[in-house]
């Protein structure tokens, strides 16, 4: 069972009065984040929403020091700080424990820009923890497609809806052979509460990826990011799963539909929630783009479900 | 006391040693000819214990970079080195690290740049790099690159800029020379510990390069422009006290040889400035006054020290190994005759491109090619 939202700790590590906003996603997650990792931690941000939103220089949102680093860069960045770190502790110019190094970036600066320097990291099994919210396009410059946007959504780049399925950004880093994979969502905090802390006393890579329902992007009202948050898990849209050295679990309540005990809710449900997929459901093709969508995310936990069964 | 060792050393290997005697605690590298085996080195020296400090072996140069900005952000002594298209990879995080104001030091092994692909020493890479806020050094033997290195920590952790150290690929990275390597404890004495002002501390959350208003980001960018203009007498200084104590002299912000009385200037950077001493030789037995300026600090400009040294009504040949495109002519004489507008009217500025994509610079060529400048 995961930890309930009414036992998670009283510290905030992202403070009231920053730019985020209402109802954003990217902003809930960190504030469970921080929850779980505490104040001491050096943040890694690349340019996205979360570093507009947290305050001009020299204002910060955030009760971490937080450096804005180019936005290929979060990987490697986050390499280098936590060897020199570790190399000055050595030398005996740290004392005490040593902060959690961790990056909180956006699905651009993971599964497109950033893709190459996190691969490294990971290839490097780098002490670090790197989080992906991911509200599955570039939110910050307006909504325009990213590697995470998923099939049949409308972005400013994709006017008629994306034609190409999502990449699976957390099986792609479970195959990097790192300690630790997990997937979380802003509608269950405690399972991304119990992840972080599961995540910050790993040594070696850590990937953490966050669903992040943005109102702006995803077309909602604002109010409803956790329903809509809960109805991408409940559709199977979004899977929870984590992967300790490799070996896959699931958690609820995906690891009920994993499993067939439970059937996903159907994905049209979700999809007429959100104004990005309403060109579609508008369309003379509808049914066949629908089916599309369904087809990925059968394809999908398909996968993972056999996946899951390498053990070795 | 102990006394300075002299061997036989590639100038890669003596960057290398320079690193090490630097006592640097992070060292990202990426490989790219003729740079590679500057970090092979390292990476060895690091394996064997020889230097305590953190190898990352990064997935390319942008990462090295990168790697290289956040490892000094949280205070440690940084180093990496690159070459041409490895160096123009860098090009935006080279922005980073001058604007963020992190003492990064790097060597830059000049190579021409692709395309079409070389393997040979010119100096458009470093050329191209001129306005990242980067301080930049070019050297012209294999003891000037171990020097220069040393004095180049020294000069960015005083004024928090970072600096770049270039010197030819292969005929300084590859080539035997012999090497001083003074005592380890002399070393020391020059360049002490690292001591940032400023890191990112979880005891001290404050944010680093996030978003500025004009009023915040516009004085940001005129003390860089500023401090880049006043680490000369830094540089001055660390040349000079660098031969108090180890008795070794490359020049500061210039070097000269038979410049005094000289009618002809030849002006040059890298291994060309150690050739062209032989060229003016040559010159000089030819009953020609010729003489050297060779600009050790390329940025920032060594306006006044060039304008001082240069000998009156002198005919100054620039040999510039790289172009100076939408310009006739290279880069280096059109910086100076920008110093030297309006204040040195005496001065004739001829311009030869020359040693591009690693033609080779000998000391009867370059000598000749000064003869038929002269008769322009």
């Amino acid at each position: 069972m995961a930890t309930s939202i009414k036992k998670l700790p009283d510290i905030e590590q992202v403070l009231s009065g920053n730019g985020a906003c209402g109802g954003c996603p990217a902003t809930m997650g960190l504030r469970i984040v921080g929850k779980a990792l505490g104040s001491n931690a050096i943040m890694l941000l690349t340019p996205s929403c979360s570093v507009a939103s947290m305050g001009m220089t020299p204002r910060l949102g955030y009760n971490w020091p937080c450096i804005n680093i180019t936005f290929a860069s979060a990987g490697s960045s986050a390499s280098g700080i936590t060897h020199a770190l570790e190399v000055m502790q050595e030398k005996g110019r740290l004392q005490g424990e040593l902060p959690t190094v961790f990056a909180w970036v956006g699905d651009g600066g993971t599964y497109d820009i950033g893709f190459q320097a996190l691969s490294g990291a990971a290839e490097r099994n780098d002490n670090i923890i790197f989080f992906c919210y991911n509200n599955e396009a570039y939110s910050n410059t307006g909504v325009q497609r990213s590697g995470a946007t998923p099939r049949g959504s409308f972005t400013t780049t994709t006017p008629t809806g994306k034609r190409q399925p999502k990449k699976n950004m957390a099986l792609l880093m479970l195959e990097h052979n790192i300690p630790y994979v997990a997937t979380a969502a802003v509608a269950y905090p405690g399972d991304l509460y119990d992840k972080v802390v599961k995540a910050k006393n790993i040594p070696g890579m850590k990937y953490i990826e966050i669903q992040a329902p943005c109102y702006l992007g995803w077309q909602f009202d604002m109010p409803e990011t956790v329903q809509m948050s809960r109805m991408a898990v409940r559709s199977g849209a979004w899977l929870l799963w984590e992967a300790e050295n490799g070996k896959i679990s699931f958690n609820n309540p995906s690891s009920l539909i994993i499993s067939g005990k439970k059937d996903a809710a159907p994905v049209d449900e979700y999809l007429m929630k959100q104004g990005r997929f309403n060109r579609l459901l508008k369309g003379p093709d509808a049914e066949s783009r629908i089916a599309e969508i369904q087809g990925d995310i059968d394809r999908e936990i398909a996968f993972i479900r056999e996946r899951a069964k390498i053990t070795i | 006391m102990k006394t300075a060792q002299v061997i036989m050393d590639t100038g890669a290997h003596a960057a290398a040693l320079a690193v090490k005697s630097a006592r640097v605690d992070v060292v990202p590298g990426y490989p790219i000819t003729p740079q590679t085996s500057i970090m092979e080195a390292l990476a060895a020296m690091v394996e064997n214990g020889e230097l305590h400090a953190r190898f990352i072996p990064v997935e390319g140069e942008h990462s090295s970079m990168a790697a290289a900005v956040a490892a000094s952000a949280v205070g440690a002594r940084v180093f990496t080195a690159t070459s041409a298209n490895g160096l123009l990879y860098m090009h935006e995080v080279l922005h980073m690290a001058s604007g963020g104001r992190l003492p990064v030091v790097m060597c830059n092994v000049n190579r021409g740049i692709f395309a079409p692909w070389t393997l040979w020493a010119d100096h458009q890479d470093s050329m191209a790099q001129r306005d990242t806020g980067w301080i930049q050094y070019h050297c012209s033997s294999n003891q000037e690159v171990f020097n220069t290195i040393l004095q180049a920590f020294r000069v960015a952790e005083q004024i928090n800029i970072p600096v770049m150290v270039n010197f030819d690929g292969f005929a300084i990275s590859h080539c035997l020379m012999p090497l001083t390597l003074p005592p380890q404890e002399d070393i020391d004495r020059f360049l002490p510990p690292y001591e940032p002002e400023w890191r990112l501390d979880p005891a001290h959350p404050s944010s680093f390069s996030n978003v500025t208003n004009a009023p915040e980001y516009a004085p940001f960018r005129q003390m860089l422009s500023d401090d880049i203009m006043a680490s000369i007498p830094l540089v001055k200084q660390a040349a000079q006290e660098y031969k108090d104590i180890t008795g070794m002299w490359d020049g500061d912000t210039i070097d000269t040889y038979r410049l005094e009385d000289a009618e002809v200037v030849a002006f040059a950077i890298n291994s060309m400035g150690a050739e062209l001493r032989l060229s003016i030789d040559i010159l000089r037995q030819q009953g020609i006054k010729a003489g050297l300026l060779r600009p050790r600090l390329y940025l920032p400009f060594p306006a006044e020290d060039i304008i001082t040294a240069l000998p009156q009504n002198a005919q100054v040949m620039v040999l510039d190994r790289n172009y100076n495109f939408g310009h006739p002519g290279g880069i280096l004489a059109s910086e100076l005759k920008s110093i030297l507008f309006g204040c040195r009217n005496d001065i004739t500025v001829k311009n030869r491109v020359v040693g591009i994509g690693g033609i080779d610079l000998t000391r009867q060529f370059m000598a000749s090619e000064i003869r038929a400048m002269m008769d322009e």
